[in-house]
């Protein structure tokens, strides 16, 4: 058993993809070694922003030999059988082997050296890499074949044991050494083997695995943090971001002019973070610090002091220019700045946002004034989305747009809005995304409802609904927005027809991750007339726990059953939707006008009458409770058919030889699926 | 900086010249910056058009940058409407591009072993130009003192070979080698001139010039000539006059953005217009020395 290494070393590999392609690079080696039954005890694989590395310990020095058997034709099968078998097989006669009459060809394979297979595989893997974003490079680019990596390739370490595996792509040739550190060990590294590779790597100034570089970075940062009094404020991302951007982490504690803490503690946060990749503090009272953690990728010899420094100005920059910003923005009154919005075209069909402003203002007033949103007084909700965009315009939104709503809340706040008010701008664009908490108080859930209803209603409007990948205005994000304000907020709202199927598709999408079955979803919509996305989950809900019992399974299975005779005798009347009563006002449905249903000219077996009572009794008692909304209790009343109809089934022939009957117990059928229709459409559901 | 001993640091302008030796001596051409007002050193046709085609091309070069939307009047100490670049085009990218930029930095006075240098992902695209390419922003204690980009693609063509561009932040790097906090206070020479006696008043009325006071019907009415000037040259196939009229819509449209009269959805619009034109001046570029795209 022999240990393998590969190191891929390129110019800096983007923090971001490096944990992607240690995974990638682990899944295709596997993937080439096995093609040659090959298989790694352990795989470990490592990242730095340099480099890419791959071990795998315990590989067989070669494959197995394997015995390959093709199976031919009968011994006694006529000669062009047997001649057209060796002429694929490239055998004689004499090298076929028979067994119990069957002629089979046996072809040995000896095993190979496993360095060979390596040799082979290494090249595959570098060119089926799937890098999100791939680049081609000198000279060789001149043909757009070139090689494709994340940055420049170049260098190979490829060990099997303590031989190289002698491999060349793009003129680059693999070997036994490897560059350190940039900086601190210029020289190049030689690699003995597989198990040298983490320890030679750390004597020339790189901690190849990038958990213990976060790790040290998590240590230092809490250390340097709690040495001057401080916590230092987690982030796992930017944790895991500065571990692959350094070979060699030293965290390092800035401090920057207390004075610019009268900046949102966000905002300094946020371009702290995003610009410059630094962790920030807090003090002991829990307030942001005038302090940050900078990692950086030396130990450099004056202890970092000049490193500090330089990173202290730049952020002094980023806050002087973000607080120039929020002073300049604290002058204006919002319902200044949305004036302004009149000059922004937020489509070129749709008007301004001065435009799109004063139509979310009208909806989230009746939103509220109707009801909908209870609890919220119109005024406020107005108000709310009035100056809910005000922000766009300020000079903190142009330069983070990231914080548009965040800084709207802030500014409304500072001149004294209702908190509410100040509350919904903050918080009118969420939920953003699936992670996202959706808002609860009702000014916020009234103006984003109808900042998003307006966006969804405009866009369908001018033929601007998404298609196949392009959604260009986010309308999914909308939708989704608006399902999870309204089921988790249990909003009624009637949703617009026009939107009703691009919802319906939303929510699938959205209930499949709560383990909701889109087919019940399906079976709901298909009824239609629902746009009442928080009754139609209530019957989806009590649907799901009912298709699960055994009676719901056999209600399943008789409806299906009905449902195919119908279809094979060719009555196809559907259910309206009218019928169906899901819109709730239609519940105190009419019978239905059923062939010869009423009074049979027959006397009716005894499972027939007994269907019969059982839908008497059943249809009325589910209507009432889909009225209701007890869909719990629409489903019981279903139940009871389950007996009944398997009963009929056993019993009765449906296909009589006297048309009367056969009318009659066509249109029993023809009931029975209605009034299940009365609860969902169960053709949609599977299985 | 206060050890009496250390060197005195580079000038702003002995940091241009040490630059200017540097890439000389490692086969550049050294250009001087185009006579045309753009929005960066990429815009000069010595990158954007030499970029195209299968020649190799070596040249660095000092480019005036304006950014209308960036000027503070003077006011902001890192902020200005115009500033210089440093550009280094070099294609085909050579393989120790990464090296002989941080010989560069070594050359004009940057102590790798007390300074934090890295290269951070930032994938570079203009899409006026049609142009992208991956690399880094280089960061020298988290500033950004360069961009660093291998050009993919430029004017919607596939770069044949790729080219490595090297974009220096001058007024930046040369705060950071002398140590101040002011882009105004910085030595522009060793005789006691300062970068604000050069440029300050420059600032401040480029600024009111740019926000307040350009005439905007002028400069709505100059952005259609230059629009339809760039046809006319293209009509005649002249790819480089193409381009010239194709930066000055670039600029024109710039200056209408800084003095707000250009909405989001206008914006896009104006942002398509320069890139057919300057993607239409690199189609006729290729298609005049019979280079295949």
């Amino acid at each position: 058993m022999t240990d393998f290494l590969l190191e891929l070393r390129s110019e800096e590999i983007p923090a971001r993809m490096q944990a992607k392609a240690r995974e990638d690079l682990a899944r295709l080696f596997a993937g080439e070694l096995a093609k040659a039954g090959l298989s790694a005890s352990e795989t470990v694989t490592y990242a730095t922003p340099r480099r890419l590395a791959l071990i795998l310990r315990g590989l067989p020095d070669a494959t197995q030999a394997v015995s390959e058997e093709v199976k031919g034709p009968k011994a006694s099968a006529p000669p062009q059988a047997l001649e057209g078998f060796l002429r694929k097989t490239g055998l004689t006669r004499e090298q076929l082997v028979e067994r119990d009459g069957v002629l089979f060809a046996v072809t040995e394979r000896p095993g190979r050296a496993t360095p060979e297979v390596l040799a082979e595989a290494i090249p595959v893997v570098i060119r089926a890499f799937p890098w999100p974003k791939s680049m081609r490079w000198g000279a060789a680019s001149a043909s757009t074949e070139s090689l494709r990596w994340v940055r420049p390739l170049q260098g190979i370490v490829a060990l099997f044991g303590e031989a190289v595996v002698p491999v060349e792509i793009a003129g680059i040739a693999s070997g036994a050494t490897t560059a350190g550190h940039r900086f601190h060990h210029p020289d190049a590294v030689t690699i003995r083997s597989a198990a040298d590779y983490v320890e030679t790597l750390r004597d020339a100034h790189v901690i190849v695995d990038q958990d213990e570089r976060a790790a040290i970075i998590a240590t230092g940062a809490a250390m340097v943090t709690a040495k001057a009094g401080l916590t230092l404020v987690r982030d796992e991302g930017l944790l895991a971001e500065n571990a692959g951007l350094t070979e060699w982490p030293m965290p390092l504690l800035g401090r920057f002019d207390p004075d610019y803490l009268s900046v949102p503690p966000e905002v300094i946060q946020l371009t702290a973070r995003v610009n410059q990749k630094y962790f920030v503090c807090r003090d002991a009272d829990g307030k942001l610090a005038n302090a940050f953690v900078c990692t950086a990728n030396i130990d450099a010899d004056d202890g970092g002091a000049k490193i500090v420094e330089g990173n202290r100005k730049v952020l002094a920059a980023r806050l002087s220019d973000a607080r120039f910003f929020y002073d300049t923005d604290l002058k204006v009154p919002l319902e200044e700045q949305a004036k302004k919005l009149d000059r922004i075209v937020f489509h070129e069909k749709l008007g301004t946002v001065a435009d799109k402003v004063e139509r979310v203002a009208k909806l989230a007033e009746w939103l509220t004034s109707e009801g909908v949103v209870p609890g919220c007084d119109p005024a406020l909700a107005r108000r709310a989305a009035e100056l809910c965009k005000a922000d766009l315009v300020t000079g903190m939104v142009g330069e983070f747009p990231e914080l548009q709503g965040l800084m709207g809340g802030y500014y409304a706040a500072a001149q004294g809005e209702d908190p509410a008010v100040a509350n919904a701008i903050r918080d009118h664009y969420r939920p953003v995304g699936q992670g996202d908490e959706v808002p609860t108080d009702p000014v916020t859930v009234a103006v984003s409802l109808a900042d998003k209803l307006d966006s969804l209603q405009q866009f369908f409007a001018i033929g601007q609904a998404p298609t196949g990948s392009k959604d260009p205005f986010a309308l999914r994000r909308s939708a989704l927005g608006v399902i999870r304000l309204i089921t988790e907020n249990r909003v009624r709202y009637s949703v617009p027809a026009d939107l009703l199927d691009f919802f319906a598709d939303r929510l699938k999408v959205q209930q499949r991750e709560a383990g909701v079955r889109h087919d019940l979803i399906d079976a709901v919509f298909a009824l239609g007339g629902e746009d009442d996305l928080v009754r139609l989950l209530a019957r989806v809900h009590a649907l799901q726990a009912f298709v699960g019992t055994d009676d719901g399974a056999n209600l399943l299975a008789g409806y299906k059953r009905a449902a195919n005779i119908l279809k094979k005798e060719g009555v196809t009347t559907d259910v309206t939707p009218a019928k169906a009563g899901v819109s709730g006002e239609g519940a105190g449905q009419e019978p239905r006008e059923a062939p010869a249903s009423a009074g049979a000219t027959y006397d009716r077996e005894p499972a027939e009458a007994a269907l019969v009572a059982a839908l008497d009794a059943a249809e009325p008692a589910a209507a009432d409770a889909v009225a209701r909304e007890d869909f719990a209790g629409a489903m019981a009343a279903l139940a009871t058919l389950r007996a009944p109809i398997d009963a009929f089934f056993e019993a009765v022939t449906v296909n009589d030889a006297d048309p009367a009957k056969r009318a009659a117990r066509l249109a029993l059928l023809l009931r029975v699926r209605d009034a299940v229709h009365g609860v969902a459409d169960f053709s949609r559901i599977e299985g | 900086m206060s050890d009496p001993s250390a060197p005195r640091p580079l000038s702003f302008q002995a940091m241009i010249l040490r630059l200017h030796q540097y890439w000389s001596e490692h086969g550049c051409a050294i250009l001087q910056p185009y006579d045309m007002e753009m929005g960066a050193g990429t815009f000069h046709p010595a990158t954007t058009l030499r970029a195209l085609g299968p020649d190799a091309w070596n040249a660095a070069y000092v480019q005036p940058c304006r950014r209308p939307t960036d000027g503070r009047y003077g006011e902001n100490p890192n902020r200005l409407q115009h500033y210089y670049q440093y550009q280094v085009i070099l294609k085909p990218s050579p393989p120790n591009l990464q090296e002989l930029y941080l010989g560069s930095l070594a050359a004009i006075g940057v102590d790798m072993r007390v300074h934090d240098i890295r290269f951070v992902e930032d994938d570079w695209e203009s899409p006026t130009l049609g142009a992208w390419g991956l690399g880094w922003e280089v960061w020298c204690d988290g500033m950004e003192v360069t961009q660093f980009t291998y050009f993919q693609q430029m004017g919607g063509f596939d770069m044949k070979p790729v080219a490595g561009e090297l974009t220096y932040g001058l007024e930046r790097l040369a705060m950071y080698i002398q140590n101040v906090d002011n882009v105004y206070d910085l030595a522009f020479n060793d005789a006691g001139v300062s970068y604000g006696d050069v440029f300050l008043e420059n600032e401040r009325q480029m600024s009111t010039w740019n926000f307040e006071v350009a005439d905007t019907d002028r400069l709505f009415d100059a952005f259609r000539k230059a629009a339809a000037e760039c046809e006319n040259c293209l009509a005649a196939k002249l790819p480089i006059a193409a381009y010239e009229q194709a930066i000055k819509a670039s600029h024109t449209f710039n200056l209408l953005q800084a003095r707000g009269v250009i909405s989001v959805a206008e914006r896009q619009a104006y942002i398509g217009r320069v890139r057919d034109l300057a993607k239409a001046a690199c189609a006729a570029q290729m298609e005049k020395n019979g280079w295949a795209a």
